[in-house]
């Protein structure tokens, strides 16, 4: 086990002649901590699987360095860098016992079979595959398989780090519950270190301490689920985190107060300096609700999510979404909206303006 | 007047797939099929378009017996999970070629395709090959093909399961408003309970080869007839607890004993099993009544706005949905409340015992 370091890490497919390149990942400084649960979030197309396979050694990075420790793994082959990887499709031995595709890895890593016994046991029951380790794997339904992968990437002591790329798409929701659930506990019992990719957030931000948020080759925030859902730095993790994402909205300084639709909004962050750029509003549908003042706005639809309601309402022109719960009641067609002052932030070219007030 | 299977089954083999059925879909909104894989929903789907003939039972279409009728004769549009389109054509050609197989004219071909392509923001890449676009865009194409030609029935077999998050999001919502208005049957096949829900219209929940329940979606969701029914309709599971009803009490396989909610009254004694959702059993307490849980704690799941923790109790495990963020650690004792005022009670056979009744 070992902190990872990425260190100025670009990447290119293409090397143009003229000199001009298009950068799958841009420049990415990280430091993964020892032991940690870590997520990288984003589209597809940000460079979150080139920065995987970097990371493995399958991908040579144009730019930058990778360290494992204290030591410079750049050059090495994924073989040299102890590693385990779990993809988004199982890759399971049909022909071998549940049993033997766990040993596997150990196996060839010429362990002792006693030892091996202990540990596939260990694994097996943390995974819930004890009952069929003597059952041939090909006999298993998808979930089945893929719980064969986990093990596998799982079952070696003394591996640096433990790679999941998107690991539950094939699996059928009522199934991903129970093994996003499995996930992280094993992760809160073995201890190794996890990076787990996926354009999901809701699994990245259920699996990870820390998520990496990925867009266009950078990184554009590092947080726990809590810090990118309260403060999202950029309103693309705004946009991205959260469903549906926060309200973003056109404001101007007026007399250093932020002004919507023409009246002044309060924000966490007041602007001290100057009102260049490109200035936005951000709120999350969560912290908007419905007042007997504020912002005009009329209710264009409602949809029912079961446990809330998504309120779409058009004010001044712009599209503004509110949460309400279930059970609370939503006025007439035209009403008025409020923003909550200590979740409205203003952010200057994309990126928040200013930090403002911590809360 | 819409699509109706009469007592419709389907064997494949000796296995019987889709066992009998009787189903009337809505004429307007969204009809939607909701299971897990494997549920049966696309061979319901297949026996709709006519791409199969049901093994016995008729298929109705608008007042008219289609049963055994092929899907050529039919005018169905389908749309699979994954993205299909041909490799060879470009957007445009990809989109007008159910046009071209019907013979129409290349003006009015022009004019349907700039029409879809525009209401799926599809125009600035009508010449480009499918090879060249995203995941969505592929997604977007394949669905213009079965907009474009107007037909009666359009089938949706999870068309956004392959789609990135956001996408999903995106398309879930324009996708009703590019189908409304429109004269035609929609079915929309989903395995995920928020999607059938924010989509609304109709949702028939369906359970290894047989429709369970049938009804506008916010009713089969609130007052689900059939523990099936009500399990389908939850994300995260359903908690589930065999207990015994005695009076006005309830009691626990543990032993313990809870007033019986006032939505319960009017039941028979006798054994029951109770279910609750997950965002009934919280970490705060709401309610006077609410019914204290303490439990060892299997996992704690953090999204940004909520905490979803799974926990050891009464012989099984629970799940709690609370707003905020609740860090508990793994085998920690957890103090969770139960909103028994929001349960709903089965009969052992799964049948709901409907409150007050």
């Amino acid at each position: 086990m070992a902190k990872v370091t990425l260190e100025n890490l670009a990447h290119t497919y293409f090397n143009r002649a003229d000199g001009a390149a298009e950068w799958a990942v841009k420049r990415v400084n990280l430091e993964w901590a020892d032991g940690g649960a870590f997520a990288l979030l984003g589209p597809s197309g940000c460079g979150k699987t080139t920065l995987l396979n970097i990371m493995s050694g399958l991908v040579h990075p144009t730019h930058g360095r990778i360290l494992f420790g204290e030591r410079d793994v750049t050059g090495l082959s994924p073989e040299e860098r102890n590693i385990a990887q779990v993809f988004q499709f199982p890759v399971v031995y049909d022909t071998m016992s549940v049993y033997d595709n766990i040993a596997f890895p150990l196996r060839n890593r010429g362990m002792a079979e006693s030892e091996i016994a202990t540990r596939v046991a260990e694994i097996a029951e943390l995974t819930e595959l004890t009952p069929m380790l003597k059952q041939r794997a090909a006999g298993l339904t998808a979930d089945g398989k893929q719980k064969i992968s986990l093990a596998r990437g799982l079952v070696r002591p003394d591996v640096n780090l433990v790679m999941f790329d998107e690991p539950l798409t094939v699996i059928d929701p009522h199934l991903k519950w129970v093994l996003r659930s499995k996930l992280r506990e094993l992760h809160q019992r073995v201890g190794t270190t996890m990076i787990y990719v996926t354009h999901d957030q809701t699994e990245a931000l259920t699996f990870a301490d820390q998520v990496v948020v990925m867009n266009a080759g950078e990184v554009v925030q590092i947080g726990t689920p809590v810090e990118l859902f309260e403060r999202p730095q950029h309103t693309f993790v705004g946009h991205f985190i959260g469903s549906p994402g926060m309200n973003v909205l056109p404001t101007e300084i007026d007399n250093g107060k932020a002004v919507f639709a023409g009246l002044p909004v309060e924000v966490a962050n007041p602007l001290s300096g100057s009102a260049d750029g490109k200035l936005e509003l951000g709120v999350r549908p969560e912290f908007v609700s419905f007042g007997t003042d504020g912002i005009p706005a009329t209710i264009t639809s409602v949809a029912d999510a079961g446990r809330y309601r998504i309120v779409d309402t058009q004010a001044s022109g712009h599209r503004i979404k509110l949460l309400v719960d279930e059970g609370e009641a939503i006025p007439a067609q035209d009403t008025y909206l409020r923003f909550d002052p200590g979740q409205t932030r203003l952010y200057r070219d994309g990126w928040l303006a200013t930090e403002g007030v911590a809360r | 007047m819409s699509l109706e299977l009469r007592n419709v089954t389907k064997q494949v083999g000796g296995e019987i797939h889709i066992f009998p059925t009787d189903l009337k879909l809505a004429d307007d909104g969204f009809n939607i099929l909701l299971g897990t894989t494997l549920a049966g929903k696309t061979t319901l789907m297949q026996l709709m378009a006519g791409l199969h003939s049901p093994t016995e039972g008729e298929v109705w279409f608008r007042g008219k017996n289609v049963t055994g009728v092929p899907v050529q004769k039919r005018n169905v549009s389908m749309v699979y999970q994954q993205f299909i389109n041909y490799p060879n054509f470009d957007v445009y050609e990809n989109i007008a070629s159910p046009l071209r197989v019907a013979g129409m004219s290349d003006p009015v071909i022009k004019q349907r395709v700039h029409a879809v392509s525009d209401l799926l923001r599809l125009s600035p890449m009508l010449h480009r090959r499918p090879s060249e676009l995203s995941g969505g865009q592929q997604q977007r194409t394949a669905l213009a093909r079965a907009l474009v030609k107007d037909a009666d029935l359009v089938l949706l077999d999870e068309p956004l399961a392959n789609l990135d998050f956001k996408l999903r999001e995106e398309l879930r919502d324009e996708l009703p408003k590019l189908l409304s208005g429109r004269d035609c049957t929609v079915v929309y096949a989903t395995t995920e309970p928020s999607e059938a829900l924010l989509l609304g219209g109709h949702t028939a929940a369906v359970e290894k080869g047989r429709v369970v329940q049938f009804g506008s979606t916010g009713s089969v969701y609130r007052d689900p007839d059939n523990f099936s029914s009500a399990a389908i309709f939850s994300e995260p599971p359903i908690n589930r607890l065999a207990l015994q009803k005695e009076g006005e009490r309830l009691i626990a396989p543990s032993g313990d004993k809870w007033p019986l909610p006032s939505a319960l009254a009017g039941a028979a004694d006798g054994r029951y099993i109770l279910a609750l959702r997950p965002h009934n059993v919280t970490i705060a307490r709401r309610h006077e009544s609410d019914v204290p849980l303490a439990g060892q704690v299997v996992v704690t799941e953090i999204s940004g706005s909520e905490s979803v923790i799974h926990f050891e109790v009464l012989g099984t495990t629970w799940v709690s949905q609370s707003h905020g963020v609740h860090r508990l650690a793994v085998g920690s004792i957890g103090n969770f409340f139960a909103d028994l005022g929001q349960a709903l009670l089965f009969e052992p056979d799964g049948k709901r015992v409907k409150g007050g009744a």
